[in-house]
């Protein structure tokens, strides 16, 4: 039912929560403001291990759901795993979608740029967004699973594929504009240690939180078996007739017990 | 019976149903048509925007049209027990996938051409350089016939099927759109050089999906 074990998981929490406090005064005060874009370049230290976090993620999913298709590996662990991933995947690339767009509006002036890069993002999002919204259909868990994985392959395979012609596509027609040589001036030291820094700590984040969702995951399916094993017992209880059943004294010799539908439920 | 056979086979028999019922010819042809108009209307003709356009909204029409044409191929094995019957008849997962694949992407490109007349009449734009143009065309129709296929089988059965499959499909297609809108400017502009790398992506996506679509189709029909 677990990822990690609860001792692990709290000890992770905690580092994380350290690392984001540790993070956060690196960002926003430790690392010197950028010559050419002055604070506006400290969003860089959350923006980049988003996106960071977000590949990572959309990884997992992949691998999640490609172990779950192999037969040899097939286990519920990998369907959870894939479906927790794609989940933060999906909540990453939007945080990378909206801190670009928030850092993009100071330093080029617009909220939104045909960028190669942006481009890909978007359609990152929604290509996940939809095989969210295929998880959260009711079905029997093996055949969601089924589903499941073969539509994040499908989609895995289709994000080399949308980077190459977006790349393309914004190369031939017409040479990047928004980016200025400029800003690709040497990073100071303390800055490229809070950006590594910041990446360390997404990650914390999403291990602590993939093992969280996981956990939450469980639990669902588990309630639902429960809550269907319960609805069956009280229908069963239902069906069957009023009257008491006989004991023994009344059953002619050598006549079983009647067959009484047994049903049972765990304990909760 | 062999790969071949079988897929002439589930072709065949989607093929004669459209033919008997005339939903592309009657609903999803119009549909093309009147979006083609509405954009003529979004974006004023007078101020040739429309000309320079013309190949983006060729294909956003053919991909609305290619949506309609999924969930009707889908539609028609969802009633009296029909992909029951496909599941029980036999025929191979990849065949199944390839005939249901070829019937949409044959019905496609009868749209397209008809599609395409209208941009031509209706935008004034000409088309000269046919090779590039139709090898893009080609393959593009297959990319979104063997995706369409593919997402069709994988949202049957479910009742949000309507509104699940545009979703799915459209980020993974927006590639060829992408792929097939630049083919189509650079034959129109008379460039075919720059064709050539579209038409090759198309191509690639083409196959790959082709063939996720042949090893997937009969474990994604099991669970339909």
């Amino acid at each position: 039912m677990r990822l990690l074990k609860p001792q692990v998981s709290r000890v992770l929490g905690w580092l994380a929560l350290v690392a984001v406090v540790v993070l956060a005064l690196f960002g926003l005060w430790g690392a010197p403001p950028d010559a050419v874009q002055s604070d506006a370049q400290r969003l860089m230290y959350v923006h980049v291990p988003s996106a960071w976090i977000a590949y990572l993620a959309f990884g997992v999913t992949a691998l999640g759901s490609a172990l779950w298709l192999w037969p040899r590996t097939r286990a519920d662990v990998w369907d959870r795993l894939a479906g927790a991933s794609a989940e933060l995947g999906v909540i990453f690339t939007a945080l990378t979608l909206a801190l670009g767009s928030l850092w993009g509006r100071p330093v080029w002036g617009v909220w939104w740029a045909w960028d190669a890069r942006l481009v890909t993002t978007a359609v990152l999002f929604f290509l996940y967004l939809g095989y969210l919204a295929l998880r959260r259909i009711p079905t029997s868990p093996e055949s969601r699973a089924k589903r499941c994985a073969i539509a994040a392959l499908i989609a895995f395979v289709d994000v080399p594929i949308v980077h190459f012609s977006v790349n393309w596509w914004r190369t031939l027609h017409q040479q990047a504009t928004v980016f200025n040589p400029e800003l690709d001036a040497k990073i100071h030291g303390v800055m490229a240690f809070t950006l590594w820094f910041g990446v360390l700590t997404f990650t914390l984040v999403y291990l602590y939180l993939l093992d969280l969702r996981y956990r939450l995951l469980a639990l669902d399916e588990d309630r639902e078996e429960r809550e269907l094993r319960a609805a069956i017992a009280e229908r069963v209880a239902a069906e069957r007739p009023p009257t008491p059943t006989p004991t023994p004294a009344d059953r002619a010799p050598g006549e079983r017990a009647p067959a009484v539908p047994v049903v049972e439920v765990a304990p909760q | 019976m062999n790969l071949w056979r079988e897929t002439v086979l589930v072709a065949g028999k989607d093929l004669r149903i459209e033919a008997r019922s005339r939903v592309t010819l009657q609903q999803v042809l119009p549909f093309g048509l009147i979006v083609l108009l509405l954009f003529a209307f979004a974006l004023d003709p007078d101020r040739g925007v429309l000309k320079r356009v013309a190949p983006g909204l060729f294909w956003v029409t053919v991909l609305l049209a290619a949506l309609l044409a999924v969930s009707r191929a889908f539609s028609i094995e969802a009633d009296n027990g029909a992909r029951d019957g496909l599941r029980l008849s036999g025929l191979d997962g990849p065949a199944l996938f390839l005939g249901k694949a070829a019937a949409i992407a044959v019905q496609l490109l009868a749209l397209e051409v008809v599609l395409a007349l209208t941009v031509v009449v209706l935008y004034g734009i000409e088309l000269d350089t046919l090779f590039p143009l139709v090898l893009a065309t080609l393959a593009a129709t297959v990319g979104v016939a063997a995706t369409g296929t593919l997402y069709g089988v994988l949202a049957a059965g479910l009742r949000v099927r309507e509104t699940l499959v545009p979703l799915l499909l459209l980020p993974v297609v927006a590639p060829v759109l992408l792929g097939a809108t630049r083919a189509w400017e650079a034959a129109i502009d008379g460039i075919p050089s720059d064709a050539w790398p579209w038409v090759a992506l198309l191509g690639v996506f083409a196959l790959l999906y082709t063939g996720i679509g042949m090893l997937a189709f009969g474990p994604l029909l099991e669970e339909a």
